[in-house]
């Protein structure tokens, strides 16, 4: 396959032209379902009207920049944050079932986040930490009880399953218990919804994934060096427990910091990864396609979900777990064809 | 065979036991204590106070439902498990309880579920193609089948709070059922659910000993002169009017069919039959200790019974693939 080489002053990147032209593909996609998604509202702004508001101000500059901007940046930052966690956890576990909403890191990061909440007092900072803390500690659990099968196989995803269900059930019964105002609050985000979401809510996590993601940047040569095989890795001079800690780490802060301000979106961790990967036909699951998948799934969802029964608004994660089953399906069916 | 019985039949005994008691707590505890002497005389010896109204209008039908509901799902669980020979297997994780809740929505919308059996026909309906669906799609390994079925619980579920969202006036009945509890179901008439639940729970007895005949494999089971294809079907069925039943009057509960049959296996070693009979009886057990817990989780009203379940269940779940995963992978 053919390369192209970058040369930036010492950096050398070397991409395949292929996964280079995708990527901008994806872009594009991106950049004009954000100029739609800025577009839609209560009263419907001409393409130029948006453009006029974000460079220059004008009438409903106000409303542009300040409501719809941060919704759609929300939905291009979260969809990508989820699909590099997703493609951080089907490297590791080299299943593509093995994403963390399936096995209940989403689950325990809004574990984390409701008794953030509940006791103490759910500051923006709080949130975050707790729901981050709370999707290492699931993702800890579920690492010692699937131990003597190894990180791969779908042991690990069904005993996955059975943490989400147990953890669920808990964060349902947190939600009963918690005053009314909080549960209100805690049941619309419980569904995974951008639904008023402002800049305010958003700068901080915007911040951690960018730290997170920064980290991938940093261990992703490592990680697929490691995906060819634990022999092959160490061969070549990968630390492997230490990069799977980073892994862990990057991949659940990225999800966790998500689920902290949307609730659990689930399907774009699943699917990205690998929409991604047969775009690029690439070998393992690279980060850069997933994140622009991801982006541009979660994007889509939410119009989706804006539109579809307009005037009521669904929550986006209503949306993503229906096309997200279906796309498991359909994942489940190819591999019993392919035996 | 003899010692068998000696030590299978006071197991069941002590099950029936357990049952007995499980329905005096259901009878007693609540958000108004009832003693167990008044418990008695509510049953025996109605005299129309305020306790006594409670235990015999609020908590007997609401214990005979989860008599009902619970020996169902443990029967459905049995029987899928013996059907699909796969441990892992359980209508709520194969999405047959979702595929039955989710029909009953549909038929919700339409405006045909408004009786009784109109709701029955429509959870057995939903119940079955969920099945069927499952099954082509995850037939090739216990885990994938797993994974089939919750696959298909997302969707259904997803588009089902989709339309509770989207209609909630049309929904507003349906709020404790939709999440899987008992709450609410202290004025459904009970004759219709009590009577195909002892049907099929019937039958399902009588289905355990081809069963088991099945158990030793399909060729074995041909030579022992078994119909395969007709048992098959014929189990399937009851699966579907069992879990069908139970979803129409509770809504989705699942983990049920999975914990009382992997409980029931160690006390019957491999005799189905045996297996089926203690289920019927442990399965209630289990469902009522659970619809009494919920009562008291939360000092103010209750949770869903599910959510107590769902919480029992998951290590269950885990036990189950650590114990029974190795061997399928």
């Amino acid at each position: 396959m053919s390369t192209l080489t970058l040369r930036a002053g010492p950096v050398l990147v070397e991409v395949e032209r292929r996964t280079a032209v995708v990527s901008s593909g994806l872009v594009a996609v991106a950049a004009a379902l954000a100029l739609l998604g800025l577009c839609h509202g209560q009263d419907w702004a001409t393409p130029a009207e948006v453009v006029t508001a974000l460079f220059s101000g004008g009438e409903s500059a106000f409303v542009i920049r300040e409501w719809r901007l941060p919704r759609v940046a929300a939905a291009l930052v979260f969809g990508a944050s989820l699909g590099l966690a997703g493609a951080v956890f089907q490297n590791l576990t080299r299943n593509a079932l093995g994403s963390p909403d399936v096995i209940g890191l989403d689950a325990g990061a809004y574990t984390g986040a409701l008794v953030a909440i509940t006791l103490l007092n759910g500051t923006a900072g709080q949130l975050a930490a707790g729901s981050v803390a709370g999707g290492l500690l699931a993702a800890a659990v579920i690492y010692l009880l699937s131990l003597d099968s190894g990180l791969s196989g779908l042991r690990l995803v069904v005993v996955g399953i059975a943490v989400n269900a147990m953890l669920t059930a808990f964060n349902s019964w947190v939600v009963l218990r918690a005053e009314i105002d909080v549960a209100l609050a805690a049941t619309g985000w419980n569904a995974g919804s951008l639904n008023g979401v402002d800049w305010a809510e958003v700068r901080l996590p915007f911040a951690v994934i960018g730290l997170f993601a920064l980290l991938l940047v940093v261990v992703s040569h490592a990680m697929h060096q490691a995906a060819l095989g634990d022999e092959v890795a160490r061969t070549t001079g990968v630390r492997l427990g230490r990069l799977r800690l980073l892994m862990v780490l990057a991949g659940v802060g990225c999800t966790a910091t998500v689920t902290a301000v949307a609730g659990p979106v689930v399907f774009i961790a699943l699917a990205a990864p690998q929409i991604g990967r047969r775009l690029a036909r690439a070998v393992g699951v690279p980060l850069v396609p997933a994140a622009l998948t991801g982006a541009v799934l979660l994007l889509a969802a939410d119009l989706v979900a804006q539109l579809l029964l307009a005037p009521v608004a669904l929550p986006v994660g209503v949306v993503t777990t229906a096309i997200g089953g279906c796309y498991l399906i359909w994942l489940l069916g190819m591999e019993v064809k392919r035996r | 065979m003899k010692t068998d019985l000696s030590r299978r039949a006071p197991l069941l005994l002590v099950s029936a036991a357990l049952l007995v008691v499980a329905a005096g707590a259901s009878l007693a505890v609540g958000a108004r204590a009832v003693a167990v002497a008044e418990v008695w005389r509510a049953l025996t010896d109605f005299a129309g106070t305020a306790d006594h109204l409670v235990v015999r209008d609020i908590r007997l039908p609401r214990t005979i439902l989860g008599v009902c509901v619970g020996a169902a799902l443990g029967a459905a669980g049995v029987l899928i498990q013996a059907l699909t020979r796969n441990p892992l297997a359980e209508p709520g994780i194969l999405g047959v309880t979702a595929g039955a809740g989710f029909a009953i929505n549909l038929g919700v919308l339409a405006g045909v579920a408004g009786s009784q059996s109109g709701q029955v026909a429509l959870a057995v309906a939903g119940s079955a193609v969920a099945a069927v669906a499952v099954y082509a799609v995850g037939r090739a390994s216990p885990l994938r089948l797993v994974l089939a079925g919750v696959a298909l619980s997302w969707v259904l579920m997803g588009v089902s709070l989709g339309l509770r969202l989207t209609f909630p006036d049309v929904f507003d009945r349906y709020r404790f059922w939709s999440v899987g509890a008992l709450a609410g179901t202290e004025q459904t008439p009970l004759l219709l659910p009590v009577l195909v639940t002892v049907a099929a729970l019937v039958a399902a007895l009588a289905a355990t000993r081809p069963l088991n005949a099945l158990a030793l494999g399909e060729d074995v089971a041909h030579a022992l002169g078994a119909h395969v294809t007709r048992i098959r079907v014929a189990v399937l069925v009851l699966v579907t009017l069992l879990t069908g039943v139970a979803t129409a009057v509770a809504g989705p509960i699942a983990f049920v069919g999975l914990m009382v049959p992997h409980l029931a296996r160690r006390m019957a070693v491999d005799s189905i039959p045996w297996i089926m009979a203690y289920s019927v009886l442990l399965g209630p057990v289990l469902l009522l200790v659970a619809d009494v817990g919920a009562r008291v989780l939360l000092p103010t009203g209750e949770v869903p019974v599910s959510i107590v379940t769902a919480f029992l269940g998951g290590p269950v779940l885990i036990w189950a693939v650590r114990r029974y995963g190795a061997a399928a992978l």
